[in-house]
Parts: structure tokens; sequence; C-alpha cells
């Protein structure tokens, strides 16, 4: 439980997909401008990270790694996580209309999102079992949620800032998006110590 | 077994399992769209200024063909041609598209007008106005930030000597600029017009015409020379009722500070056959 937690806490605040291993940045600049956007799309990636898992971990396990294929795992990830968004979002479309509306866009951008591939490549890489990886994520996903959340308060001021011309619109985007990941490189070492 | 058969074996079934479980999803669980949206969306021009009052190209094409009763003319900057395809889509009877643009009330640009001080803060009309009505000395007039510049979706407005000018050839009549503007300074009319009262202040004669050289002082001279009895004056302030309007531009010429301008939006048919196509 213990194990569970730390992998959690490690995967939310110091491995935080974004803000430590840049991955998944193209999501973090481009639909964070507003904070319910943020939040839904935070929401998708969640849900999708955690349904790759879930069918990525068994076939690496059963499949690939009994032939030992394993370095076909790259681009068999790819294929089975879009096709899985694929389904999941006809299935939606029919029964969840709602949902649907509002995750819409966000889906089949999340198909061939790296933070995904880099979640479900990392659990294997990490030797997680089929417990933790789940977990692992949650966590990843929970931390994507944190960035863009944060991220989207650090915008909505930009709005109403006043910088030099030359920094207007992207690059002060992004020098505020390197300040932000600053601030998470303060949490190394916060969580083992938390349970030492 | 050799490892490259194997895995080229294990990754195509892997890919023909997906698109076998997609195949069958989408012919389980798909919801039948209406081909006719497709088909209006096309022939619409993509620019989703909101001009039709539904949400963008993809909801005024998808009300169109789900509910019934609703006009094929409502894009303007579609035009006839874009009226005429959607009616021929829809089997109704076509109606014509008055083509529409944006004209600014308000000509007091750095020659006639000066600012009463130096604004440092947000550069936005709205956030201007909020502070003593804005820097110029003309409460009434454009502040010349650009609220409208950015809303507009064809990059037909620019602000030149302070004040916001629009290309009446690029306007494509969606009104999003006299929704922004926070001045209400600019109305969207039908391009036929010509006679225009370049000027929104309300105050008594003098007062304005110390603030700007250009400002309408409400003598009815236009009243007076108007041949069609089209002008009346309101508030200290020149309107034209385009119904009576002959553009004989008689009121032009009397006017003794020449806010009242004659403009020529000819040419500006932007979706007419000729030039079919051109699409934003």
């Amino acid at each position: 439980m213990k194990s569970l937690i730390i992998i959690l806490m490690t995967s939310v605040l110091v491995n935080n997909y974004v803000l430590s291993k840049f991955l998944g940045i193209c999501p973090f600049l481009g639909v964070s401008k507003k904070l319910n956007q943020a939040a839904g799309m935070g929401a998708a990636v969640i849900f999708v990270m955690l349904l790759a898992t879930a069918v990525t971990w068994p076939i690496h396990t059963y499949i690939l790694a009994r032939n030992g294929l394993e370095y076909m795992k790259t681009i068999v990830f790819i294929l089975v996580i879009a096709a899985l968004v694929q389904l999941v979002e006809i299935i939606l479309k029919k029964y969840m209309p709602s949902l649907h509306a509002s995750l819409g866009i966000y889906l089949p951008l999340i198909t061939t999102n790296c933070a995904v591939l880099g979640v479900t490549l990392n659990n294997i890489n990490d030797s997680y079992n089929f417990i933790e990886s789940m977990v692992n994520s949650l966590g990843c996903g929970l931390g994507f949620l944190l960035a863009m959340v944060l991220f989207a308060g650090v915008r909505s001021r930009l709005e109403t800032a006043n910088p030099p011309e030359s920094f207007k619109g992207l690059p002060i985007t992004l020098i505020s998006a390197a300040i932000v990941a600053l601030s998470f490189f303060g949490f190394s070492g916060v969580v083992d110590g938390l349970f030492a | 077994m050799n490892p490259v058969l194997l895995a080229v074996i294990v990754v195509c079934s892997i890919g023909i399992l997906c698109a076998v479980v997609l195949v069958v999803a989408a012919r389980f669980f798909g919801v039948e769209e209406d081909e006719r949206v497709n088909e209006i969306r096309e022939c619409l021009p993509g620019a989703n200024c909101g001009a039709c009052g539904y949400a963008g190209c993809d909801g005024y094409a998808k009300a169109l063909a789900e509910e019934e009763g609703i006009k094929t003319n409502l894009c303007i900057p579609g035009g006839d041609a874009a009226s005429r395809q959607i009616s021929e889509i829809l089997g109704v009877e076509f109606e014509d598209v008055v083509e529409q643009v944006a004209v600014i009330h308000c000509y007091g640009d750095c020659n006639h007008t000066s600012h009463k001080m130096d604004y440092v803060g947000i550069q936005s009309c709205q956030a201007a106005k909020m502070f003593y009505g804005g820097a110029g000395k003309c409460g009434f007039g454009c502040i010349g930030l650009g609220d409208c510049v950015s809303v507009c979706p064809n990059n037909a407005i620019c602000i030149e000597n302070g004040i916001a000018h629009i290309d009446t050839r690029k306007c494509i009549g969606c009104g999003l600029c006299a929704k922004t503007c926070p001045q209400k300074l600019i109305t969207v009319m039908a391009d036929v017009e010509r006679v225009l009262v370049t000027c929104n202040n309300k105050e008594k004669g003098v007062v304005a015409r110390q603030k700007c050289s250009n400002a309408c002082i409400g003598c009815k001279m236009c009243v007076k020379h108007c041949p069609s009895g089209a002008i009346s004056v309101e508030d200290n302030l020149a309107r034209i009722d385009y119904e009576k309007c002959t553009d004989c531009g008689e009121c032009a010429k009397h006017c003794p500070v020449g806010c009242i301008l004659i403009s020529d939006f000819s040419g500006i048919h932007r979706y007419s056959e000729d030039n079919e196509g051109q699409k934003f």
C-alpha cells in the first residue's frame, strides 16, 4: 500500500509528465487558455491513460513478452491506443452524446498524444505489475490535470499582463511554462522523504 | 519460428483484430448522420463568424439539415451563391441575400481631435473606456485600440491615424465588430447605401466642436437641404433614415463640418457568380 502511494505521489508531483518529462506539451499549450477546457482535457487524458494501460499491459505481458517481441511494443502500443480511442469515441457518441459533445474535440487529440504512449511504455520499462501500472497511470493523469489547471490560471493572468511587444503571445507563454516547471523541480526528493 | 516472421504475424494480427473490432463497433454503435450536413457545410465559406446566429458554419449547416423552415439566406459572407446552393440541396425556394458591410460612425482621427491623457493601461478599447471613457477628448468616438481588429475574421479592419478603418472590399458583413465595439460606433448596413454620418457625439454643438473638428454640431443644415426628408437630428446628432434616403448627396454637400460622407461601396459583391470560389 505504501509503495502504491509513493508511486502515485511521485507521478503526480516529482515526475510530472508535462512539467518534468516534457511529454504532452501540445495539449498543454494548445488547450490551456480557458479553465473549463483545460479541466475537460485533463479529465479526458486521465480516462484514456487508465484505459490504455489496462489494455496495453496485458498485451505486453501475455502476447509480446511470451513471444520475445518486447522490441515491438512502441508500434503495437500506438496501434492499440489509436484503435481504442476510436472505439471509445464511437461508443460514447451512441450512448452518451452529451459527454461526447463535451469531450468530443479532445478525444481525437489524445489519440496520438505522447504522454499517453509515454505512460504505457514507462510502466513496462519500470517493470510495474498491473496494479502498480494502473496507479502510475492514474497519477500521471492527475499530474497532467494539475499542470493544465495550474497553467490555465497562469495564462488567464497573462491575458491582462502587458509584456514587451516581442514577447507577446507564444514566447511569454513558453517562458511562464518554464517557470511553472521550475517550481515543480522543488518536489524532487520530497515524496521519498515523506515515508522514510 | 523465424523471429521476423513471428513479429510480422503478431503485429498484423493485432492490427487486424483492432480493425475488425472498429468495423463491428461502427456497424452496431454507429450514429447515422444526415449527409446533407456535410454538403451544406461545403457551400458555406467557413469563416465561422456567427452572422447567421448559429455557433459557426457547422452549427448553421446542422440546423439547416435537421430543422425545417430555417432561412437559407442567413449566411452573409456566403452571399447569393451559398444561399442558392443550400436551397438546391434542401429543395426549397432560393432567397436573395442582401450583402452587408460594417461602417464606423466616427472620423475623429489625429487630424480632427486630440488626446486628453496618455493612456498606458491594458491595450483594449473595453478597458480604456472604463478609465474615464478612453484617452480621446471625445467620449463618444473611436478609442482606436483595436478591439474590432482582433475579432474581425477576415482582417478587414485596421487602425490608421488613431481610429479604426474598415476595408469594405474585405468586409464580409458578419457584424462581430459591431457587437464588440464598446462605443457602439460600428453598424452593419446594406451595401447599397452610400451616405454616412461619421460622428457619434451627442453633446451640444459648441462642446462637441471644441473636442473634434469633425463632430456633428446638430445645426440641421442637412435636414433643411434633404429633398426626401430622410434626415432628423436627435440628441444633437444627425441620423439618416435609409428607408427614405435616395443617395442624392445634398446633405454631404451642405454639412458645414463635413461629417457626412458619401462612400462608394460598389464592387464588393464578394460572392457573386462571376468570382465564385473566393472563399475565406
